[in-house]
């Protein structure tokens, strides 16, 4: 309780000081050009705008530009921008984007990575610049596992994720033997360790592929050897499309399942025919099931339901923007607003646990089927 | 070191290897070709690769072919598709060589500038098919797509032979056949008729062979175009085994392919066919005994090893000295 009422008083300090500034801006408007006042103000999103996997990230990206436009329609005198950096997912090239927000006194926050890999390359930039990150996709487990400041997600990490797959190959695909691949990513490889350890005796066999690596001759001839009743493979559409398609083509008829990383419309049209009854992993919600009118709007906006994380880029953004709409105009301000950001988003509960995940007991897991090229909804997968 | 999974099934790992490395070696012979008669190595090459596929895979899709037709149709589109794909390699190997190579050859341009120029081309390639290409083969208008295309398959891939374990598929005998094959009619070409005289005579000293009466742009042109007609070969041999393409493709190949010409001899026709199928039996055996991660390092190190003691590569150089 205690620490309520210091956090409010702190909060009741700073408004008002805010307010004092305001009113002393308000005396001079002329040399502000601006006339923000104490609303609004300028937001930074990066990831993979373009690039192999941006079919996984443009939803987010959309969600979150959705989520400004509204903001900025119904409030005209409180103006949030957002700019976007391209990074292609590339950690080498997150870090060079990182260093320009964090030289750029204007942005307040950031909204990203939309990768684990960038993300982790880039926080700790942001973090000493005292900046705060809400990533709509970034899962990775040592991302929180730290004691960033920064970051924050508004998605289930990769542990919950390995665990949820174990469960489905439990329980629903009631799989015998599990061979698990992975592409030694940050991503790939961590989602991939925690589903082992989820699985316990029921994994068979492994392998690690690489990035762009296209033939997977003697992957496949490793699991014919293991003889599995189910693939789990970590990483991206890029190997995953081919290696499916390879196996497939090999006779295998193990039930293949994918993280995340394939919730990706470019999965099963590069997969082909080999594709259908693929599972995919998710935490993020069919987008029929997103709260209030956020699937109708972005249909609207952008003549497509929102794919992968579409909701979680909203969520992300809208975390932000109403601390900006509430005067949290410093990047200290705004970093303690998150923090504090207790409230329903679109995709799930909005309210961070002091590492920066969202509430663990909030987190939802979807287990997404192929069905004719299209990833369609199938089960929550329950974790207890 | 996972040695019971190689040795348990050899013959297998055997087969996969050749197969991978039969696309390698036709891709090294355009390397090799180009390389014999210009001392020039032409980056290119592996973007001339990435062309086939996707011409290949835009007459497929234009033809509405879906998975695994009849088997006389199939046999049809294959050859379409042979045809294509030898075609747009060829038509674009040519014009690379037109616009890039030819005025810096009539400039006596250096080495270095070749290569820059090389890298240059291949960069413009990957981008016009990133940018426009790869999405107009796949049907969706000129638009950026770097994303993984599918091909439909041509021929269900069956077991066909099974020989000391190994389970041989039609695919793969149709691969390294057609690798043999071709590499036997391009050597037949260059060793036996006119026009392969001519290409030897350039490669040996280009000034005679001009005192000669060799027509030396002609035999340039010639040697880009047989370069291209076998990359066209290996990229219809690509999209059945693999059944997928992407703006990129070319460069892990185009590497690999390159990597091959060099282990065999660079220059060599027969060393690009041995140094193709080595490498690709390399890299499954390395990837079966430990990760798939590994099979790049166990490549070049082998290619190292090799380059030490023989330092043309297993083969030698045969096209540029005066053997042959």
């Amino acid at each position: 309780m205690r620490r309520k009422y210091v956090r409010a008083l702190g909060a009741v300090g700073l408004a008002a000081a805010l307010f004092a500034a305001a009113g002393c801006q308000a005396s001079d408007e002329g040399n502000d050009a601006g006339g923000d006042g104490n609303c609004g103000g300028k937001l930074a999103i990066f990831g993979a705008f373009s690039g192999p996997n941006s079919g996984l990230v443009i939803p987010s990206l959309n969600g979150a530009k959705l989520a400004v436009r509204q903001h900025n329609e119904a409030n005209a005198d409180c103006q949030v921008t957002l700019q976007e950096f391209d990074t292609q997912g590339d950690p080498t090239q997150a870090t060079p984007v990182a260093n320009q927000v964090v030289g750029d006194e204007s942005f307040l926050g950031v909204i990203g990575g939309a990768f684990s890999g960038e993300t982790k390359a880039t926080m700790d930039v942001y973090e000493a610049a005292g900046m705060v990150m809400v990533s709509p996709s970034a899962t990775a487990i040592e991302l929180t596992a730290g004691d960033n400041k920064a970051f924050h997600r508004v998605v289930g990490n990769d542990a919950t994720q390995g665990a949820a797959a174990a469960v489905y190959f439990r329980d629903v695909a009631k799989a015998k033997k599990v061979f698990v691949i992975n592409d030694g990513t940050t991503y790939g490889a961590g989602i991939a360790g925690e589903l082992t350890k989820a699985l316990g005796d029921l994994a068979g066999g492994t392998d690690q592929v690489q990035e762009k690596q296209v033939n997977f001759a003697a992957t496949i001839s490793k699991i014919k050897a293991a003889a599995p009743d189910a693939v789990a493979y970590g990483g991206y559409t890029n190997e995953a499309a081919p290696l499916l398609k390879q196996m497939r083509e090999a006779g295998i008829t193990a039930t293949f399942l994918g993280f995340d990383g394939l919730y990706d419309p470019a999965f099963p049209s590069g997969a082909g025919a080999g594709a259908n009854g693929a599972i995919v992993t998710c935490p993020c919600l069919p987008p029929d099931k997103a709260g209030g009118t956020f699937s109708a709007d972005y249909e609207k906006e952008y003549g497509s339901p929102p794919g992968s994380y579409g909701a979680e880029g909203f969520d992300a953004a809208k975390v932000l923007i109403e601390g900006l709409a509430e005067g949290k105009t410093t990047r200290k301000d705004l970093l303690e607003w998150v923090d504090a950001y207790d409230k329903e988003g679109v995709s799930k509960y909005l309210k961070f646990d002091p590492t920066g995940d969202v509430d663990k007991s909030r987190v939802v897991i979807w287990a997404y089927e192929i069905k004719d090229g299209a990833i369609t909804a199938q089960q929550e997968i329950k974790l207890s | 070191m996972n040695f019971d999974a190689l040795f348990g099934n050899l013959a297998q790992h055997t087969v996969d290897g050749l197969s991978k490395g039969a696309i390698y070696a036709l891709v090294a012979l355009g390397y090799t070709l180009v390389y014999g008669v210009l001392r020039l190595i032409n980056f290119a090459h592996s973007e001339i690769f990435m062309v086939g596929t996707f011409a290949i895979l835009g007459t497929w899709s234009l033809l509405g072919i879906t998975d695994t037709p009849s088997i006389g149709m199939a046999i049809v589109y294959l050859l379409i598709g042979l045809l294509v794909g030898a075609a747009a390699s060829g038509a674009t190997a040519l014009t690379v060589e037109r616009v890039a190579y030819r005025r810096l050859r009539r400039m006596n341009a250096p080495p270095l500038i070749f290569l820059i120029t090389a890298i240059g081309v291949s960069l413009v390639l990957v981008e016009i098919y990133a940018l426009w290409m790869a999405g107009f083969f796949s049907g969706r208008g000129f638009s950026e797509n770097r994303l993984v295309i599918g091909i439909p398959a041509m021929l269900k891939q069956e077991t066909v032979i099974s020989v000391a374990g190994a389970n041989i598929t039609n695919v793969q005998i149709i691969m390294v056949v057609s690798a043999l094959v071709m590499l036997y009619g391009l050597d037949q070409f260059i060793n036996r008729t006119r026009y392969g005289r001519g290409v030897r005579a350039v490669a040996q000293n280009p000034d005679t062979a001009a005192l000669m009466g060799v027509h030396q742009d002609r035999v340039i042109m010639l040697v880009f175009v047989l370069g291209g007609l076998m990359a066209g070969a290996a990229a219809l041999l690509w999209n059945m085994r693999y059944g997928i393409t992407k703006f990129d493709i070319g460069f892990v190949i185009g590497l690999k392919a390159f990597t091959a010409a060099v282990l065999g001899g660079i220059g060599n026709l027969r060393g690009a066919l041995l140094g193709g199928l080595l490498l690709g039996v390399i890299e499954v055996y390395a990837a079966t005994l430990t990760r798939s991660t590994w099979e790049d390092v166990a490549a070049f190190v082998v290619l190292v090893v090799v380059l030490i003691f023989r330092p043309t590569g297993l083969l030698g150089e045969s096209l540029g000295k005066a053997r042959a």
